[in-house]
Parts: C-alpha cells; structure tokens; sequence
C-alpha cells in the first residue's frame, strides 16, 4: 500500500488530519536541500533527529505574531480593522489565528490574552465578557485542534486572567495549551494560588520563571508550543535535536565522548541548522511575501534557531556505565555532575558559533530541551529530565531541574503529578513553586493524578481521547495521537505521584 | 553536644499544618494508642537483634557492644524489621544533633514555609526542640509542635516560646475510654487544651472518630467544641485500620469510619460553636 492510500484509509483520521499528512508526504518527495554524508549517517543512526519538520522548510516551524500591533493598526491582508470591543476583538483574533502558519499547521501562540482583552473585558459586565470569552475558547479548541496551540496570562492579575482560569476550569480543555508568566514581585499570591488549583484540576497555567525569561529575552516574550521561550514578532526557525543517549553509544569513555563524539554531533546540527535556516529565508517566500512579514507582525530579525537536545539522563548513565536508572542520573551525583560538564560543552561550542539570521541574539543559536516524541520510547528521556519510573522526592527533582533549567532560553519544563489532598493546600505547591523558580527553574507544570485533562511530556490531551483513537475512532485534536504513543512507549502519564505521608499519630 | 532519636524526616508535607513544610519525626511516645498507625514510633530500639536475621538486604547488623546498627544506604525499605519487632519500636532510628536536623532542613528551607516537629510524641525531646526551634526561626521559618498532649506546657513554656503553635490531639475524653485507648490519663491533655488557647497558641486540635463509638465519639467531640469555639480549627479524622496492629483492628473496626458518620460529628462540633470544624 502506498503511503498516501495509508492515510487515506486511517479510520483514525479526521479530514484535516489527512490533508496534513498528505502535504507531508508531497514534501518529502523533493531533495533540494542536501546535508553531508555525515549528517546522513548520523541521522541514520538516530543520533540526530530532525523531528520530522519536513524536508523543504516553507515556513519558520514556530511564529509568534505581535498581536498588539494587529490591534494598534488591524491587518490590511486579511481586511480586518482595529477592534473596538470585546466581540470584535475576539473575532478578530479567531480570525488571524487561521493565518499563522507553523510546523503543526496550528497556531502555537496565542497572544497574551489577559493583556491583549482586558481593555475589552473591563467596558462589558462580567457575565457577558464571561460568555464571549467561553466562546472564544470553544472556537479556539474546535477550530485549531492542536495541543500546540499556546496563551499566557501574567504576570498582573488581570478580570480576563480570572475569567480565563475560570473556563479553564469549567470547560476542561485540552486547547489552548496556558502558561502563567510568574514574577514574585508582580503576581500575586491570590491570583498565583487561583491559577494553582486551575493547574491541579486541568493541568494548566503552568508557571514560567518571568525573570529568567526576561533576562534572556527582554520583556517581550511568548511562551509558545510546548514551553517553548521565543520573541514576541519572531519566532523559531527550526528545532532539531540531538539524540544524547545514541550519541554516547560509540564513545569510549565520558572524556572520549566530551573531545570527540560530542563535538562532532554538535557540529553536524549546525550544519543542519544553518542550511534550513538560510533556505527559509533565502530560498521560500515566507519572509518575502507573507502579509505575517509584509505588514510586521513579525521581523525576521527576531527568529532564531532551536538547537534541541534530548535523553541527556541515558546519555550519562550509558557513559558511567551505570545500568540500574534509580542508581543514575537524577539520584547519582557523578552522573548528574556529568550532565553539567556535557551540558556546559554543548552550551560552550553553540554560543561560539556564528549563525546565519540571527540578529537579534548575537547571531547565535539557543538551547531547547526537546520533551520528547512519541516514537522515543523509553531510550531518550525528555531534556535533561530524570526518566519517568525512577523519580526521587520532589525535592531532589527539584535541585536536580535547577542545575539544568538554565541551560535552555528557548524552553525546558518539568511536570509533577500531585495527589487529592493538594486540592486542599495550594498554597503548599505556590510555596514550593516560589522556592524552585527562586533557584533557578525555568518552567514548572503539575496536575492531579485522576484528572481527564493530562500533561503528556509537554503538551496537553485528554485521556478519554486517547481512549477513542484504541477502538478506532477519530479524535478531532491531532495531537491525541502523539499522547498515546508516549503513553504506551515512554509511560509518560506513569509519573511518580507526589503523596502526602501518613503522619506518625 | 545533644541528640534525639529520629525516625524520619519528610521534606515536603503538605497534612502538618499551613503550607508546605518539612515534617521530623521523633521516635518514642509515653501513650500507646489502640489506633496507632505508625506503632513501630512508640519505643526505642531494646536492641534484641530479632531484625537482623531477617532483614532481606543485609542492612541491619549486631556490632560488637551488641547494638543493632542500621545501614541506609543497603535498606530497601521493605519495613520487614518493623513488622517482625516484639517491642512497637524501630531498628532505623537516626541518633541526630539539632546541626543534623538542620542540615536536612536548610536543604528544604527555599520551598518550605517551616518545619513541623511530630513523632511519636516531640515533646519527649523538649530540649532538643528548644534549640532546633531556636536554628529554624534564623532562617526565618515558622515552627509547630504536633503533640499528643502530654507535656504540660504551663509548666514549662520555653518551647512554645519559640514557637507558632501547637496541633493538639484530644483523643479521649471520657476517662475510662481514655485509659483504654491511649493507656493514658487524659488529665494533661485536657488542661493543655486550655492553656494553649488562652496563650493563643493552639494552631488546631484533632480527634479520631471511631465506628460504632457514639458515646465516646460524642463525648469528645462536644468537649473539645465547647472549649475551643471558634478560637482553631478542628480537625475531624476518620478512623482507618491501614497501620493499625491487628489484635487492635479486631477491637476498633477493620474498616474506615463512614464519610457521613464523621460529618455527623462535626456538624455537632460546628453546632456547640466550633466553626472550624471539618472532616478530613
């Protein structure tokens, strides 16, 4: 059977499932942009991964549009003028989110929706914002079906920051995907406690370090995708990983790995980086002709490249020659220590190179803990996380999380997976929260173990979704898919449970 | 240089008063509740050595003065000593300086909002608590006792002079049903009760109800509500045999106290004034 009649016949695709599929395979037929033999074999071996983005690179595979600027000026391209209320200004969004393009075919980022509606929110009576923006939300998970699909709130509490925690709650979605910027000093505990017990009952807000981010970014970020960091009127151009568990495999020693094999990997995703990048702007229209680049919504300028990084945890127990995982990365200082010295290297050698169209950064690329794909299985964990099964306390998962998160401008998280009785004391994970990104977290997600609404490794689905795609059933969020893949091969959602302890009396 | 049995120490405890705090567990308590889910708290190490024979991993050994050493870094955890021990007691029993408490705490401090001293019953260590209490509020954390009620407080206050406040269990009231179930006078605890009230220093009482004990359940139960009004919380548990020894589950209840009988005593609780009342 051809691989297109294989699409065409999947009872478990819904149309628009298919038509991307389809244009995937029409992709994959060309061969215009060629790497070296290197690459190849290194891609071969699986110890690089380009993360399927497709051969011929015809947009950037993340945008995130300045949509203060769509609501300062409106949009000449799609006809849309300034909002001047509530319901035109969702409209106007519902509208545009149609038009951006991105590796998913969805859009990946939202906007900062409490900052773009809350003029809007503010003129109309609660109930009837309430309503419009439970709309706007039904419009969002039923027209872009992806849990790629990204909004952030915060820092300020915000009526539609409230609002949207309340539908959150009461509508149980799995788009849009919801980051709460958190800034000590700007959010506060009331509106930081609110978004907790919205994050235990549907696995969102997460809370993204503010500080951190701006430090790397400057206050105009997104947090896109998964949690992915990128610039507000920019975006990433392309995200390959490298596989860190295959590329230890032919080393002889950490040393050997450190001196030769890394190095080698290093230079071979760049390689394959700077010819995507260079051809995505050189070479397709996206950033000639699209009315995104045309009327300004985004500046090439403000793209960067996303040099991706998985399995790091595998990568230094395979060098340590270390077999039991509880003993390993995660619970093992050498190994850990390692994961510094490899992380180091990598940072090292990728802010020395100089990349093509990457103006706004020093013409540099930046690092990404890539969460992981369904197919990894259980050979590379996500990022530098610690593999699901073997967790210590939460305690150590959190040090072990703040020597790594910094690591990672464009983006690394981790989750955690709380017991019932956190329902009952959210301010107990604020203070944990607090501590953690007071140390150096970048990006912190939970959720309650018996929850429908689930965090796989970076990205929301349903598990009674997951359910319909096992008897043959379509689920209308393409991303259904991907969570029971790393269900049944990573065990993503077999995380360890953060359970209170019986007390001695 | 002062030291205290240790029978763990949690990091992060979300059950021992507001927030998120670090939880150490003293060993040793003067009671011996029919109830009680963590029996092997209740004494110290006689050094017998019955554990060591059966320990599966090797952890456990006689040294040469004949005392039962553990090995932590060996233990599994599988709790087969605590099961086999003739003595209510536990062979993995840490001898800590308030320096070796606080290093296990300083490690927490960032994402703790303070400590909450329990065991076994904390109090048996009241020097010992004075000076880790003392180290716990330089670093600016809040610290509470969780006490069986058996020190008198009145009598010395230095403790709760260094601290927030106490969880008082008020488990009997009734004095015949006190001395069965806690082998204990309830005497001390009941004028803790009040002390700690009127010095403000009672974060929150808790009784058990237990199935099928209506008048015992309800003698405590108006008691404490009556006493302490609106002035803390009252926390209602549901009796549950998870723990329990087996000769006591035969004699309590092999099943959990019903959701709704427990209600039924704490809407009688908020009813004599006690507005903060709540099953848990």
């Amino acid at each position: 059977m051809s691989d297109a009649l294989h699409i065409i016949q999947d009872p478990t695709l819904t149309y628009r499932q298919e038509l991307v599929g389809l244009a995937r395979l029409g992709e994959s037929t060309d061969d215009t942009l060629r790497y070296s033999d290197a690459y190849y074999a290194a891609k071969k071996k699986g110890a690089l991964c380009d993360l399927n983005e497709g051969v011929m690179p015809f947009r950037p595979r993340y945008i995130c549009p300045d949509y203060e600027l769509l609501f300062q000026k409106g949009c000449r391209f799609l006809e849309l003028d300034p909002p001047t209320d509530l319901l035109e200004a969702v409209n106007v969004l519902e509208i545009f989110y149609c038009h951006v393009p991105s590796i998913t075919t969805y859009p990946v980022y939202l906007g900062d929706l409490d900052k773009l509606l809350e003029p809007f929110v503010v003129k109309e009576d609660r109930d009837y914002a309430k309503k419009v923006l439970r709309l706007f939300l039904r419009n969002i998970d039923r027209v872009q079906t992806d849990s790629f699909v990204h909004a952030d709130i915060g820092p300020e509490d915000t009526v539609t920051g409230r609002l949207l925690l309340e539908l959150t709650e009461e509508m149980q979605l799995a788009v849009p995907n919801l980051t709460l910027r958190y800034d000590p000093e700007r959010t506060s505990d009331d509106f930081a406690l609110a978004c907790v017990r919205c994050m235990l009952k549907t696995a969102k807000p997460s809370f993204a370090n503010h500080r951190m981010f701006v430090g790397e970014w400057g206050e105009r970020y997104a947090i896109a995708s998964c949690y992915n960091g990128l610039s507000i009127g920019g975006g990433g151009y392309t995200l390959p990983r490298m596989r860190l568990y295959e590329c230890s495999l032919d080393a002889k020693s950490p040393e050997d790995f450190l001196e030769r094999e890394l190095p080698r990997y290093i230079d071979l995703q760049l390689e394959y980086m700077d010819k995507r990048v260079k051809f995505i702007v050189e070479e397709s229209s996206f950033f000639k002709t699209n009315f995104l680049v045309t009327e300004g919504f985004v500046k090439r300028e403000n793209f960067i490249g996303m040099f991706g990084v998985v399995g790091l945890a595998e990568c230094c127990n395979h060098l340590l020659g270390i077999e039991d995982k509880k003993k390993g990365f995660g619970m093992n200082e050498a190994a850990t220590q390692l994961g510094v010295r490899i992380m180091d290297a990598i940072e090292k050698r990728v802010s020395e190179h100089v990349a093509p169209y990457c103006d706004a950064f020093d013409h540099h690329y930046r690092l990404h803990a890539q969460v992981g794909i369904d197919t990894d299985g259980m050979d590379d964990s996500p990022g530098t996380r610690i593999p699901i099964g073997v967790e210590p306390t939460m305690l150590e998962q959190l040090e072990v999380n703040e020597k790594f998160h910094p690591y990672f401008p464009t983006g690394t998280g981790d989750i955690f997976k709380f017991e019932e009785t956190y329902l009952k004391t959210p301010d107990a994970i604020l203070s944990i929260i607090k501590g953690s990104l007071a140390n150096g977290l970048r990006y912190f997600s939970g959720y309650l173990e018996n929850n429908d609404v689930v965090r796989v490794t970076g990205y929301l689905v349903k598990k009674s979704e997951i359910e319909k795609l096992r008897q043959k059933k379509q689920s209308l969020n393409q991303v259904t898919l991907y969570g029971m893949g790393a269900q049944d091969g990573g065990h993503a959602l077999d995380r360890r449970v953060q359970h209170h302890e019986e007390s001695a009396c | 240089m002062k030291r205290a049995p240790v029978n763990k120490i949690i990091p992060f405890s979300n059950v021992d008063g507001p927030g998120n705090r670090t939880s150490v567990f003293f060993q040793g308590c003067p009671f011996n509740c029919l109830f009680c889910h963590n029996p092997e708290t209740i004494h110290l190490c006689r050094h017998c050595g019955v554990c060591v024979e059966k320990c599966p991993a090797g952890a456990l050994t006689l040294d040469a003065q004949g005392q039962v050493r553990w090995d932590s870094g060996r233990c599994v955890q599988c709790d087969a000593c605590i099961r086999l021990c003739p003595h209510d007691a536990s062979p993995k029993v840490r001898w800590m300086t308030v320096e070796d408490v606080m290093g296990e705490i300083r490690r927490a401090a960032p994402y703790i909002g303070g400590v909450t001293t329990s065991g076994g019953e904390c109090t048996l260590q009241n020097d010992f608590l004075i000076d880790l209490f003392t180290e716990v509020g330089k670093l600016g954390k809040t610290c509470l006792i969780d006490s069986n009620g058996s020190f008198d407080f009145e009598r010395d206050p230095r403790v709760l002079a260094v601290s927030q406040g106490v969880m008082l269990d008020v488990k009997a009231v009734d004095p015949a049903w006190s001395d069965q179930l806690i082998s204990y006078p309830r005497d001390t605890v009941l004028k803790n009760l009040d002390y700690l009230l009127r010095v403000g220093k009672l974060y929150e009482v808790r009784t058990v109800i237990f199935p099928d004990r209506d008048q015992e359940n309800e003698a405590t139960v108006r008691y404490v509500a009556r006493h302490i009004g609106d002035g803390c919380n009252y926390k209602i548990i549901r009796y549950r045999p998870f723990g329990v020894r087996e000769k006591y589950q035969k004699l309590l209840g092999e099943f959990t106290a019903e959701a709704d009988y427990a209600e039924k005593y704490a809407q009688l609780a908020r009813d004599l004034g006690a507005a903060k009342a709540y099953v848990v």
